[in-house]
């Protein structure tokens, strides 16, 4: 038995070396970026540039700071996170649920592209951010201006790489599914969609990233709350360390957005090969 | 015996006009429930379109398909298709249960008679216990395996198949034979089977129906009169399977059937020819 035993764990401490070796590769840098970050800070004092370490000390405060009744989150987390994060999910959802649903019609139509391609290839060609102060004039300073906004530059590749990955079925897959004649709904569900989910996911990544992009813009021009509310906020206020510390919740926001569509692809993809 | 398949002056044209390509001239002939019957004729002949316009995949221009006693229009109830391409044609996002359950779906079955049925066609195929792996993760041949129990899955009238062991390799496609004959007698599924390999033809088929060059016409409706029970090695070495498959061969490669094909040519050539002066003297 200990023979047996003995590879066991010389495997699982070379698993657990592997996995801290890995981790290592992959965060060394930053870490000593910021560790550099901190030091060149601290030795050149200037309140533009506070210290990493302040920063996140400011961050802890304004997040971190509740009562238990509200599992010590902060008041910001409420005014500004959570309708931010609400803004930039609702928005894309809708633009994925639409974008998917549309892009199949369109991507299955022999014609439907002929009829509305130009004119998406010139609403796409319009940088979002310019469309605010439209925006604004049609839905006010508010929510309904920030998701609008939000869904008009997220729902252009959720759409066109859905038409994209539709039209992708091949020709032998179209003919077996006719040889069986498989109904419709089948037909979408189980051959057509599948098929076009690599390109679809393609297009949610970038839809997804483009959304927090267009949250934060849309929050610093015309918003009464928000991450980018707060942030300029901050920032009119002097506060450079609070200023600091939404910048950094908003990278950590894209991070965590793109790891976790991530590994929902990696779930739903699974069958692809090569793929784990 | 019944008839299963009637084809009647069958003929597709591609294009119309000058451009117009005749793929299938004229074709007639029926197969009877229960028989294998395989189409032999060299590449690019017009078999696949045969093949598709049986399968109701593609309208002739002219004649008829019936499947017993209906006329085709679209895709008939009770058939299927095996294509070359297993590759192609498996769903690689679908396990292998679930393409052999992907022709049951939309069935009256429910879900535990499905999956029955799906494991029972692949044990058929000799493909126990693989339900749970994805197609990519079996060889060509098991690939192979798995779309022709996809297709036996749906218990089809008539089973057609397109090329099915042209992409395998030829020791798979020795065994993929001897199973396709064994698993045909044990279910009395009529098959029609298109391949442009003479020995294939003569070792698979109870009758061989030898098609010319293209435009695809029959030269020869050939009666196999080989033991019901086949060998790969004794059946092949046979004077009855070495002479018939000779007689195939020269029908396809022969004296005879070149003339034809010249003939074929010259025609073609002479109408082409005639277009062309035509072309000329309106010019002029």
């Amino acid at each position: 038995m200990s023979v047996l035993q003995k590879p066991a764990t010389v495997r699982t401490r070379g698993r657990v070396g592997r996995g801290v070796g890995g981790f290592a590769r992959k965060w060394l840098l930053f870490v000593v970026l910021v560790l550099l970050w901190e030091l060149v800070t601290r030795l050149t004092v200037s309140v533009f540039f506070p210290p990493p370490s302040e920063i996140a000390v400011a961050a802890a405060k304004l997040w971190f700071s509740g009562p238990a009744s509200q599992l010590f989150l902060g008041d910001a987390v409420f005014d500004h996170i959570l309708p931010s994060l609400g803004r930039v999910l609702g928005g894309w959802l809708l633009s994925v649920v639409v974008g998917v649903a549309l892009g199949t019609a369109l991507g299955r139509s022999r014609t439907g592209m002929d009829y509305v391609g130009p004119l998406f290839a010139f609403f796409r060609a319009i940088p979002p951010p310019a469309l605010v102060p439209v925006f604004i004039v049609l839905f006010h300073i508010g929510p309904g201006m920030q998701v609008a906004t939000i869904i008009f530059g997220s729902l252009w590749p959720a759409l066109l790489n859905t038409v994209d990955g539709v039209r992708s079925v091949d020709k032998v897959k179209v003919e077996t599914a006719r040889a069986f004649r498989t109904p419709r709904r089948y037909w979408i569900g189980l051959v057509v969609l599948p098929a076009a989910l690599p390109k679809i996911f393609a297009g949610l990544r970038l839809s997804l990233s483009i959304s927090l992009i267009l949250m934060a813009i849309s929050e610093l021009v015309g918003a009464l709350n928000g991450i980018g509310y707060a942030l300029l906020a901050a920032q009119q206020a002097y506060d450079y360390d609070q200023m600091w510390a939404w910048v950094v919740l908003l990278g950590i926001l894209g991070y965590g957005f793109n790891a976790a569509l991530l590994a929902i692809e990696r779930r739903v993809l699974g069958w692809q090969p090569g793929r784990n | 015996m019944s008839t299963m398949l009637e084809v009647s002056g069958l003929s597709h044209r591609y294009g119309t006009g000058d451009a117009a390509h005749v793929a299938v001239r004229d074709l007639s002939f029926e197969v009877a429930a229960g028989q294998l019957a395989c189409i032999v004729g060299p590449s690019g002949c017009g078999k696949s379109t045969l093949l598709r316009a049986i399968a109701g995949l593609l309208p002739p221009t002219a004649g008829t398909v019936s499947l017993h006693g209906d006329r085709v229009t679209g895709v008939p109830d009770d058939l299927a298709v095996v294509f070359q391409d297993y590759s192609r044609s498996l769903f690689p996002w679908l396990s292998v249960g679930k393409n052999v359950e992907f022709p049951l779906r939309w069935s009256k079955l429910d879900k535990a008679t499905r999956r029955t049925r799906a494991r029972e066609a692949l044990s058929a195929v000799g493909l126990s216990g693989v339900e749970g792996k994805l197609p990519w993760q079996l060889s060509g041949g098991m690939q192979q395996r798995v779309s022709i129990a996809r297709a036996l899955a749906s218990r089809p009238a008539l089973l057609l198949m397109d090329e099915p062991f042209a992409s395998v390799d030829a020791q798979t496609r020795f065994d993929l034979e001897d199973l396709l004959r064994r698993v045909q007698t044990e279910q009395g599924t009529t098959v029609l089977l298109v391949t442009h390999d003479i020995d294939e033809s003569v070792y698979l088929g109870d009758r061989v129906l030898v098609l010319s060059k293209s435009p695809a016409h029959i030269v020869a409706d050939l009666p196999v009169g080989l033991p019901a029970q086949r060998d790969q090695i004794t059946t092949r070495e046979s004077s009855q399977f070495v002479s018939l498959r000779s007689e195939v061969a020269r029908l396809l490669h022969g004296p005879a059937a070149t003339a034809a094909a010249d003939a074929a040519e010259w025609a073609a050539a002479e109408q082409a020819d005639s277009t062309v002066s035509k072309v000329e003297n309106a010019q002029n």
